[in-house]
């Protein structure tokens, strides 16, 4: 018990209320369970509105997680609103290894100057084309979903990919018709991520 | 046989008391209440539960419906939060001192002042002397055992019992649970069948009349036996729920405490939090421990002193301020049952976490580093401090607070 360190992967999202990175926390955590996983999925509450910068955490690991407080050093970082890099240090704690993620048009190469200095890995995905594709709408959170799991390998893929129909019926009860749009949007991010350097 | 889900804390208490079937749930529907009547009253809409949902205009009238269900007879629940269970605190008294077996979920936030939503533990800890039985839950499936331990002692003893969990922490985070069979959770907790309630016909009842001073302090006196005699009555349930689960339950944790020779007291998700640090001290081969307690209301004086004392320095740990100026609710209580015992450990109190302030695995390596120089050069120094506040002016050591300090 105490001899062994139980090491999470932990991830961080930085979005704006609204916009589902809350839900595509909770998400992530629902599938990582139905893999096997032991999962904590938890947003920071505050005084929230429309639009205001929001942030979420999971923790994922083998053996059950003990820890309670909040991400500070995470290996991955999802960014749905790249409005965001402006006001928000979203590159900050992140651990050597990990990778930032962000919902954009623009290479991975072409947003470094934004992110305060930050050296490590940048991705990139136009989640907000793929919902449109996908969705007709813009729901960037569901498309990140997809980026992150293909940039973290928290889960397999594929473990993932067979995994989520089930999530999503859970989550989208009553509006079954919006399933099908949203696993192509997350299985268009995976193919699609631009993982840079 | 068990279930296994994931879900928010909140969830976890509204499904175990959809598998109960209460008979009243007497609630306040919106803020500053909780999901909790959320979730359940859509168990009542799918006819899932048969029970009488009452939405009230406000707490006080949320813990009169209960007081009234539970007078008449019916198993009663609620659910309420920070302000609002500011504003049962009335009738919190009158439920007590009624003998009524009311269990209530409460997910713990701080009372306003300045204005504030997050988790700490002043609301329920300024309702400690209203006669409820209280235990505490570190993770979502704490909360969902204790909440289906807390119906079977409550009627037992004919005391209310408060369920706490903390505050978006668990409410909110969604994790992994073992969620028992319907039948299981329906076999444990038995049919309710009152001695006395107000409309049996053999034997009319008042309930709540006035108490004139010849009688009131009996009472009073009756109700503190009660609290008293409710101690083995939550073993016995805890036993007969490891009986089924597995899962063991006590007045408080004791982790790796055998060989501590430093150890820190603590309510609530924290503890999870704390234990995270002594994995890794011990690791280190650093011989540190933890006691998580549980039960709070009956205090649990005895057992809970014996345990601190084997190590020789403690902190107790209180995420609420009772501005006595000699420390938290935890730490006079807890201190002040070592004082009959010879080997007694040095104690000092950390206050933390009010107001949702987050406290991480090295806030705890910082405190224990306290202990062991407290351990090491037998000087306690000031016994009441606080950990994790961002303003230096008061004395206390400056901890760099991440999460602010840019």
């Amino acid at each position: 018990m105490s001899d062994k360190i139980n090491e999470a992967v932990e991830i961080r999202w930085h979005g704006r209320g609204g916009q589902g990175a809350k839900t595509a926390c909770l998400m992530l955590a629902d599938i990582a369970f139905t893999a096997g996983k032991h999962v904590q999925g938890f947003p920071e509450y505050g005084p929230e509105r429309q639009g205001a910068p929001i942030t979420a955490y999971n923790r994922i690991t083998d053996e059950p997680c003990k820890v309670h407080s909040n991400i500070y050093t995470p290996d991955y970082v999802a960014v749905v609103d790249e409005t965001l890099l402006k006001s928000v240090d979203v590159a900050k704690g992140i651990k050597k290894g990990g990778a930032l993620i962000i919902n954009s048009k623009k290479s991975p190469e072409a947003l470094r100057p934004l992110l305060n200095g930050y050296r490590g890995r940048i991705c990139t995905v136009d989640a907000e084309a793929i919902s449109i594709e996908c969705l007709g709408k813009n729901f960037p959170n569901m498309p990140m979903l997809g980026a992150i799991v293909k940039v973290s390998n928290v889960i397999d893929p594929q473990a993932f990919i067979d995994n989520m129909q089930e999530s999503f019926a859970h989550k989208f009860a009553g509006k079954e018709s919006v399933i099908e749009g949203n696993m192509r949007a997350v299985v268009k991010a995976m193919e699609e991520v631009e993982v840079g350097e | 046989m068990s279930r296994r889900d994931r879900m928010s804390g909140n969830e976890a208490v509204a499904e175990a008391m959809r598998q109960i079937n209460p008979d009243v749930m007497g609630a306040f529907p919106i803020t500053p209440s909780t999901e909790i009547p959320q979730y359940f009253s859509k168990f009542i809409a799918d006819g899932k539960v048969d029970t009488e949902f009452v939405a009230v205009e406000s707490e006080h009238s949320a813990m009169s419906v209960c007081i009234g269900a539970s007078a008449a007879g019916a198993r009663a629940v609620t659910a309420t939060s920070s302000a609002g269970l500011a504003y049962m605190w009335e009738l919190l008294y009158v439920a007590a001192s009624s003998r009524l077996p009311i269990t209530m979920a409460v997910v713990n936030r701080a009372l306003t002042g300045p204005i504030n939503i997050n988790n700490d533990h002043s609301d329920t800890m300024g309702a400690r002397d209203s006669g409820w039985i209280q235990i505490y839950a570190e993770s979502n499936q704490e909360v969902y055992d204790n909440y289906i331990q807390a119906m079977p002692i409550s009627e037992a003893i004919r005391l209310p019992v408060m369920i706490c969990q903390d505050g978006f922490i668990t409410s909110h985070g969604v994790s992994n649970i073992e969620l028992l069979e319907d039948e299981e959770v329906k076999s444990f907790v038995g049919e309710y069948k009152p001695e006395n309630y107000l409309l049996k016909h053999e034997n009319p009842l008042a309930v709540g009349p006035y108490g004139t001073s010849p009688y009131y302090m009996e009472v009073k006196r009756a109700q503190a036996q009660a609290m008293k005699d409710s101690m083995p009555i939550i073993m016995e349930v805890a036993e007969r729920f490891e009986a089924l689960t597995g899962r063991k339950y006590g007045f408080f944790e004791e982790y790796m405490m055998d060989d501590a020779e430093v150890a820190i007291v603590i309510i609530g998700s924290s503890a999870g939090t704390g234990k995270e640090a002594v994995d890794r001290l011990r690791a280190e081969g650093k011989k540190v421990g933890l006691i998580k307690l549980r039960v709070f209301r009956p205090f649990p004086r005895q057992p809970l002193a014996e345990a601190m004392c084997k190590v020789k320095a403690v902190a107790i740990m209180d995420k609420a301020e009772c501005f006595s100026n000699s420390g938290g609710p935890l730490f006079s209580e807890a201190r002040n049952s070592l004082y009959d015992l010879p080997n007694k450990p040095y104690a000092i109190n950390y206050i933390y976490g009010l107001g949702g302030r987050d406290i991480t695995v090295e806030d705890f390596y910082e405190i224990y580093n306290d202990l062991f120089i407290i351990y090491d050069t037998d000087k306690p120094g000031d016994v009441y401090r606080y950990v994790g506040v961002r303003d230096n002016r008061y004395g206390e050591r400056g901890f760099d607070h991440k999460k602010y300090d840019d």
